[in-house]
């Protein structure tokens, strides 16, 4: 495991710039265990300070130390979107292999469903939703609904690689040596779904967090919990640009930024170390 | 007169994986001449090469395929031209009006959203001359069809309309429209039904009769082979081990590995039991040493392993590349002394 | 008195596929009222020859009970395929009757060594779990096709050539040391050179092993190498049938004549002489009322528009023409 990670990193730059990325920022979060002050809690350091020793990142006009704030928006971003990216997984599986390999009646309601979901405009939905839910969409509440929404598209995506995985005559070896169904599916099929879920999982992530920074920035989701999105909502709201506090803004932006290119080069590099097709080529070397 | 010679060509595709470089040998060391009207026929089965020895010929050599030697020679026109050291504009030139390929799937040649008749508007479009009238070209694209029997109404429709041997007879009629003197074919037949596949053949060989062109013909089927060629140039590994007169390639096969080949064609209304050679082709990127054949070969000696055998004329134009016909009653072990002393 | 029943019959089978969906729906008859039968006790090869789109694959399907017939029935030393694999009966019927499959690289998983399909047979239908006993049938089989065990074990497909695999692929339909095998067009992918070594296996296996095969090709020349009995199919609909000794040699239907004398001979001093008549937009010849054929047929007569050609004996074998109806 330690070995191919190792190989991961020295062929694939991508891939070691996303996973030291995320490794930094999985420690930040970890970092918020040892946070001295509750993050809910306002004014407990002096207002407006610039970075210094003290204050690394300065604080904000709540009296919010801005790098201890940061640790805990990570981690509760990082674990929305990980929640979002769970959550919408399972139902893209299950329903993608039910519909894929079912066909008839079954997959045709299925589609129907997921198509529903493709052709709704989320934005306007979730905002609509986050409005009455607005106070009880905490970290994982708010995961649960992006992943309810979130599924769709990669059903379908599953589906298809379903429908031909099916037709192809190894499937039949498989019925004529005696296999099982869920044998079938989770043995022949998975190998090659696999590389689909892992990067559509990680486009999910992305997908979850800018929604989160969008209905947090917009006041919709529980205000008192910091998230990335709730950290720049409560800058943009108090005038930071203005008062040219940089130190209050930039710290949430950056982080996103980072995390999005960090997502983005993992999911490509993945996605090709998964790749059936340069899996055989590679076996044949 | 020879329209194209091949001397000692070698194309390697060369693989470079995790800091190593992999050598694919698919033409390695191929020497011929072909001959004008003659349709020449290569054999050999899928992974001997013939495809790439094809796309050689034709001056597609594009990385990871690479020429690490020999030249390939068209003469035409009164001069020897070097394909492999043509711009791209000198190869433009001659492709399709001098050279022209007919590939295996029509599909990849007929854009699928381009009726037939423009597809024929802009391929030929750039070989005619400027003043050339929109009604001289129609005439010249509806005469060539209707000798190839092909119904004019093709040219209004779109590939996915036609069968599968219409296409590959509208591919023909690409091919040969401009009347070149030599004519690639890589398997044109092989996706095809067998009717429709003897529909093709019959195409190909009316058209070389007709043009006085000469057809270099790649398939894997000794009878369509035996069908339609003068001279058959049998592959293996990359190499060519045999070239004969057809006839003389069916009734007096030499190479133990032809003889495996033409001794093991099923034909209707003979039950006799065939037998295959023995073990499977060599990996190209791996092959054995001496003789490619010799782990396969039931009288391969130790010489065999140790030597590569080279294509060398045994009477009249026959040409074998086997170490036990071509050195008759040499003795390696004299050899041996003699290269010692 | 028990009756006794025939190891495979099938009985007016007929597939009908509906193609498209909303207003645009066509009706397309893949197989229409095939029969023909396999003795029990007589273990035989049995061809199903014609050209791709002709419905054997189809056919081939729906004697595996992996398509369900629209019409007709086949039926498993007398009783119905689709029950059998339908209800608690599917493992015994696969045990009876196996595949063989077109692709030899497209049989098996690339993502997965050949042999987990070997071991998963024997297991599933043999030995029932023990891997030592599933190693050792395993090793059995691989043995009738002339390849060790350990040449197979932990290797991926791509580490075969495909004559090898197509053996391979065979050991594993052997394992449950079934009755009846289906093989579709299993030597079309394999080298020229090694073709006739998976025939003469078949030979082995219905001479030595009783086993029946049931060939799938479009191949005439090792159609007649290898079988007994042969019948040949045109858009659907079994044109011939009978001893392939007959039916190749004398052809009677004039399609399966048109058929023979496209075949290529690897002769040179027999080129093909005459020539054919190709058929432009050959979609059309489904949907004729009368025999399908009739459009090609050198000798066509007026009833053939009109009226579908009855089956008619002749001989041993079969013809379905109106040349030949009384």
């Amino acid at each position: 495991m330690l070995r191919t990670l190792a190989d991961m990193m020295n062929q694939d730059k991508r891939f070691a710039f996303g996973f030291t990325v995320m490794l930094i920022l999985v420690a930040l979060a970890f970092l918020s265990l040892f946070s001295p002050h509750d993050p809910r809690q306002w004014n407990v350091v002096p207002r407006d300070r610039p970075p210094s020793t003290q204050h690394l990142l300065g604080t904000t006009s709540t009296g919010q130390d801005v790098s201890w704030q940061a640790t805990w928006a990570i981690r509760n971003t990082l674990l929305m979107s990980l929640i979002a990216m769970l959550s919408s997984r399972v139902l893209a599986i299950v329903i993608g292999l039910l519909a894929g390999y079912s066909g008839g009646t079954l997959d045709r309601i299925l589609m129907t469903l997921t198509d529903s979901f493709v052709i709704l405009p989320l934005l306007p939905i979730l905002i609509l939703v986050a409005s009455i839910l607005k106070q009880s969409l905490s970290v994982v509440n708010l995961g649960i609904l992006l992943g309810a929404f979130g599924w769709a598209w990669d059903a379908r995506l599953i589906r298809s690689q379903v429908l031909s995985l099916r037709e192809r005559e190894f499937t039949y070896t498989a019925i004529l040596s005696g296999m099982s169904t869920p044998r079938i599916i989770f043995r022949e099929y998975l190998p090659f779904i696999f590389p689909l879920i892992t990067a559509t999982a990680m486009n999910n992530m992305l997908w979850a967090i800018g929604m989160e920074v969008t209905l947090a920035v917009l006041g919709l989701v529980s205000l008192e919990v910091a998230t990335l999105g709730t950290m720049i909502h409560w800058a943009v709201n108090s005038q930071s640009i203005l008062l040219g506090m940089w130190w209050w803004i930039l710290t949430p932006v950056v982080i996103c930024i980072f995390i999005f290119i960090a997502l983005y080069m993992l999911s490509l590099s993945i996605n090709e170390i998964l790749d059936p097709r340069l899996r055989v080529q590679r076996m044949t070397k | 007169m020879d329209v194209l010679r091949v001397q000692d060509l070698k194309c390697f595709y060369v693989v470079e994986s995790q800091g190593q470089q992999r050598e694919v040998k698919a033409v390695n060391g191929v020497s011929l001449n072909v001959k004008k009207n003659q349709v020449l026929g290569i054999a050999g089965e899928s992974g001997c090469g013939k495809t790439t020895f094809l796309k050689s010929l034709l001056g597609l050599v594009r990385p990871p395929l690479r020429c690490l030697g020999g030249k390939v020679e068209y003469i035409g026109n009164g001069k020897a031209t070097d394909i492999m050291s043509l711009s791209k504009h000198q190869h433009k030139e001659l492709m399709w009006e001098h050279i022209s390929y007919v590939p295996q799937g029509s599909l990849s040649v007929l854009n699928p959203v381009r009726r037939i008749g423009d597809t024929f508007e802009s391929f030929i479009g750039a070989h005619m001359e400027p003043s050339t009238t929109k009604h001289q070209y129609e005439e010249l694209v509806c005469s060539h069809l209707e000798a190839l029997g092909l119904p004019e109404d093709t040219l209004r429709a779109y590939p996915h309309q036609l069968s599968g041997g219409m296409r590959q007879r509208v591919t023909i009629a690409l091919a040969t429209i401009l009347k070149p003197h030599l004519i690639l074919a890589d398997e044109p037949s092989t996706a095809l039904d067998v009717v429709v596949q003897r529909g093709v053949i019959q195409l190909l060989k009316d058209i070389q009769e007709e043009q006085q062109n000469t057809i270099i013909l790649v398939t894997h089927d000794m009878a369509i082979h035996a069908n339609i060629c003068d001279r058959i140039a049998i592959m293996y590994a990359g190499k060519i081990i045999e070239e004969a007169g057809v006839e003389e390639i069916f009734s007096n096969p030499r190479h133990p590995y032809t003889q495996y080949l033409i001794g093991s064609l099923p034909r209707i209304g003979d039950k006799a039991h065939r037998i295959s050679a023995p073990g499977s082709p060599p990996s190209l990127s791996d092959l054995p040493q001496g003789c490619s054949f010799h782990p396969r070969c039931p009288e391969a000696t130790d010489n065999c392993r140790k030597e590569e055998p080279m294509l060398t004329g045994i009477g009249g134009d026959h040409r074998v590349a086997c170490l036990s016909l071509t050195r008759g009653d040499f003795n390696a072990d004299q050899a041996q002394v003699a290269l010692d002393q | 008195m028990p009756t006794r029943h025939k190891l495979l019959s099938i009985n007016d089978v007929t597939k009908v596929f509906t193609i498209g969906g909303g207003f645009q729906r066509a009706r397309l008859k893949a197989v229409e009222k095939a029969s023909f039968a396999l003795e029990e006790g007589k273990p035989e090869i049995f061809t199903l020859a014609g050209e791709s789109g002709c419905g054997k694959t189809t056919l081939a399907k729906m004697i595996l009970g992996l398509l369900e017939p629209t019409d007709g029935e086949v039926l498993h030393s007398g009783r119905s395929v689709q029950d059998l694999v339908k209800g608690d009966q599917r493992d015994d019927f696969n045990k009876k009757v196996q595949a063989v499959f077109q692709n030899p690289f497209e049989t098996f998983n690339p993502l997965r060594p050949v042999d987990t399909y070997l071991l998963e047979t024997a297991r599933n239908y043999v030995t029932g779990g023990s891997n030592g006993a599933s190693k050792n049938a395993v090793a059995e089989a691989l043995d009738l096709v002339g390849i060790s065990y350990s040449l197979v074990e932990d290797r991926y497909p791509h580490e075969f050539s495909g004559g090898q695999l197509q053996r391979i692929s065979i050991a594993r339909a052997l394992i449950t040391a079934p009755s009846l095998i289906i093989a579709d067009e299993p030597v079309s992918m394999v080298d020229a050179s090694l073709k006739m070594s998976v025939c003469n296996l078949f030979k082995v296996l219905k001479e030595e092993h009783q086993v029946n095969v049931i060939y799938i090709t479009h191949d005439l020349a090792t159609a007649y190498y290898v079988s007994d009995r042969i019948a040949i199919m045109f858009r659907g609909n079994i044109v011939e049938l009978g001893p392939v000794n007959t039916v190749l040699v004398e052809p009677k239907h004039p399609y399966t004549r048109v058929l023979k004398d496209s075949v290529p001979e690897p002769d040179p001093s027999n080129k093909w002489s005459g020539r054919i008549k190709l058929s432009g937009f050959e979609e059309r010849d489904f949907m004729r009322k009368g025999c399908k054929f009739a459009g090609r047929c050198p000798e066509v007569k007026a009833i053939c528009e009109e009226e579908d050609p009855p089956m008619v004996a002749i001989g041993s074998g079969m013809v379905k023409c109106h040349l030949y109806a009384r």
